[in-house]
């Protein structure tokens, strides 16, 4: 339990941390916001009432994942700050539970916007969902998961190559393709209740357990890649 | 260490015969892909297939070379350098290989597709997969390109190698995804092949260039290992040269 | 010059053969023929080096001699480009949490405590309960002449105050091997005397503790004459002169 013990100091800093700059909540929350608004002119909910549950699930998610990108960013270059990244590579604590730690408070950080973003998005796109509504209290944190554990891991190993805020999105986004479908197509399955989600969330159980398998296993590599 | 000589210029006898062979089976091809019978709906333009098809599915194959090469390369890394340098080069070769691979099979896959529905692109099953596949090594290569300011640094390779292992696990992911999305809304489905069947008329076209482009990727694929595997060794000498010279006072 | 061996051409801190380690090798540091390039900047170039446990040793060299990068290859952080190199008997991947790095910049999180930051790390090399980890933070901190009470966050510490925090952050994780990066730079004369007192005390391990290895690199070298049993001077990235122990 020790490791357990590791994630859950890594976790309570991450958390302490932003409680005491509020550096990118306060961000992320305007520029989802914003995001939000560009996506109801480019969009029009109002105008196209019938689309607008069709495509309401991809706008959340293209939304959230261009917020995430923000948090994932950041959440490092604390680390870089003051070169504290050198007092952890040289603790014997595992660097898995580093990652752990820290995907699960991006995970935490990124969660409280999507509930506020979700809230905002259905009063902007007068949702109501056909489907089964309790489903969506599982695809949101699935779908949430595959983009913040990768996102994490990506970023760290962005921040040994020169364009490190660019590298990120740019590693990122090809391989979260499959899982954006999932979660694009179970939450619109829900939101229209046309058909079942079942399928696409197996697609993004499997795919949340072997990417963060992967993550772990890796992470020592290229947090101490000189 | 290499059995390709240090200072060989001269390209092994095998080398030739082997590059002989293969434009030759590539010449081969080409005939047999002109000369099959004309298909019945779309005339001669059914024959960027010959090109199509075989590109494909080598470019499915290239990305598993990389991914076990990055293997290696992580499991040597600390346990016999050499070797490790050696697996890395191979895996940079096997990627650009499959970002070739998939560009010739996406290109070929639209003027079939223009041929065929006189559109260039829909995103059917198979196109999407390809392209997909395609991103993922490109964004392989740019992590290469940007990571580390030093060539022969591990840091790239290091770095590279675990997003090969993520690209690899992702490939099958995205495929059957992919399929499962575009069985739930069909749309045309783009260059008939391994599932429409193929018309046994025209197998010895397709095995026939089936073979000359597993040829030759296999030849491109050895000369930029070859050509990568030089480089770092003129990085190395020219460190050690850097090293051995005495520095000017500043 | 001596040719080089083919099979040194890609060697990367492989340490050395289980056979030499196996041989009780009494070197907290060794290093053999180490050279560090960055792109065509050689920052360290052929050293070679053998430090034995309970060295308290001071590296002088000016700007630019490779001090910090010989400190950062030590601690594992950096990795040589050729040469090999043993800290502690193993590679200095296979040590961490048995060597300390204290570096120009703080190594701290800005939004928290000093306390609370001693307490994290404390965590990270050596768990204990919350209530036990807080008393060996609190200890240190006095240790460097700081108020384990203080509740201003770290970020606003003055230079001296940060560099005291730091010192005593690598002290809680209980090295055998302690690198020092110029630790005496923005000290008034008074906390640099006390910082050298300090480490004085830590050098004198008791007897049956593992012994203790301090390297530190100043320009000061008169102030940090009383720890410097050894002296060694770079230059240009090359090992010019080893004095004393």
């Amino acid at each position: 339990m020790i490791y357990l013990g590791h994630v859950l100091a890594h976790l309570r800093k991450d958390l302490r941390l932003e409680w005491r700059s509020k550096d990118f909540l306060n961000g992320m929350l305007f520029f989802t916001l914003l995001v939000l608004v560009v996506f109801a002119i480019a969009f029009d909910p109002t105008s196209y009432p019938a689309i607008a549950r069709q495509i309401s699930g991809g706008l959340l998610w293209v939304a959230l994942l261009f917020a995430s990108m923000t948090a994932l960013n950041q959440s490092w270059s604390r680390e870089l700050r003051n070169n504290v990244l050198d007092a952890h590579r040289l603790s014997p604590a595992p660097a898995s539970a580093f990652f752990v730690g820290k995907a699960i408070a991006n995970f935490l950080f990124v969660t409280f916007v999507e509930i506020v973003l979700s809230l905002v998005f259905v009063l902007f796109y007068n949702l109501h969902p056909l489907g089964d509504t309790w489903l969506l209290l599982l695809i949101l944190p699935l779908g949430t998961w595959a983009l913040v554990s990768n996102g994490t891991f990506f970023s760290a190993l962005s921040l040994r190559t020169r364009n490190r805020e660019l590298m990120l999105p740019i590693v990122l986004f090809p391989i979260s393709i499959p899982a954006l479908l999932a979660m694009i197509l179970a939450t619109t399955a829900v939101l229209t209740g046309d058909s079942s989600p079942a399928l696409w969330i197996k697609v993004l159980i499997t795919y949340d357990i072997v990417f963060t398998i992967a993550s772990v296993l890796l992470f020592d590599t290229i947090l101490n890649a000189d | 260490m290499n059995n390709t000589a240090n200072n060989s210029k001269r390209i092994p006898l095998w080398a030739q015969a082997y590059f002989l062979l293969t434009l030759a089976v590539l010449a081969f091809g080409f005939h047999k892909a002109m000369t099959a019978p004309t298909e019945a709906t779309m005339g001669n333009l059914y024959r960027v297939f010959f090109y199509h098809f075989p590109h494909t599915i080598l470019s499915f194959v290239f990305p598993y070379l990389n991914c076990a090469a990055s293997f290696l390369y992580l499991f040597w890394r600390s346990r016999n350098p050499a070797r490790a340098r050696a697996a890395d080069a191979f895996a940079l070769a096997s990627a650009e290989l499959t970002v070739l691979y998939a560009s010739v099979g996406l290109a070929t896959g639209m003027l079939w597709g223009r041929a065929a529905w006189g559109i260039w692109w829909a995103w059917d099953a198979r196109l999407t997969t390809y392209l997909l596949l395609w991103l993922l090594y490109v964004s392989y290569l740019l992590l290469r390109r940007f990571s580390g300011d030093d060539p022969g640094s591990s840091n790239t390779a290091v770095l590279s190698a675990a997003l090969a292992v993520f690209a690899a696990i992702d490939i099958p992911i995205c495929y059957m995804s992919i399929r499962w999305w575009r069985t739930q809304h069909p749309s045309p489905v783009f260059g008939g092949g391994a599932d429409s069947g193929i018309d046994p008329v025209f197998f010895p076209a397709v095995l026939w260039n089936m073979a000359a482009w597993l040829l030759w990727g296999a030849f491109i694929l050895g000369l930029r290992y070859a050509l990568e595997r030089r480089r770092q060794r003129a990085h190395s000498d020219l460190s050690l040269h850097t090293i051995s010279t005495p520095q000017e006072s500043l | 010059m001596q040719p080089w061996l083919p099979q040194r051409l890609y060697t990367r801190n492989v340490g050395f053969d289980s056979q030499t380690v196996a041989d009780k090798n009494p070197a907290a540091v060794q290093l053999d023929r180490v050279s560090l390039l960055f792109g065509s900047f050689v920052a360290l170039r052929e050293v070679t080096l053998t430090l034995s446990a309970g060295a308290s040793v001071v590296l002088l060299g000016e700007n630019g001699a490779g001090k910090s990068t010989l400190l950062r290859l030590i601690s594992g952080v950096a990795s040589p480009s050729f040469g090999s190199i043993s800290v502690l008997g193993d590679t200095p991947r296979n040590r961490r949490g048995r060597i300390a790095l204290m570096g120009h910049a703080s190594q701290l999180y800005d939004e928290l405590t000093a306390l609370e930051n001693l307490a994290f790390f404390a965590s990270l090399h050596n768990p204990a309960p919350a209530a036990v980890l807080r008393d060996r933070a609190e200890q240190a901190l006095r240790e460097v002449a700081l108020d384990p009470a203080n509740p201003r966050r770290v970020g606003e510490y003055s230079q001296g105050m940060k560099q005291r925090t730091a010192l005593a952050r690598v002290l809680l994780t209980e090295p055998s091997l302690l690198l020092l990066d110029e630790p005496f730079s923005n000290l008034d004369m008074a906390s640099a005397q006390s910082m050298i007192a300090r480490m004085q005390q830590w050098l004198a391990a008791a007897p049956n503790q593992a012994p203790r290895t301090l390297i530190l690199t100043t320009h000061q070298a008169e102030l940090a004459r009383p720890l410097a049993r050894t002296t060694i001077t770079l230059n240009a990235g090359q090992l010019v002169s080893q004095e004393g122990a």
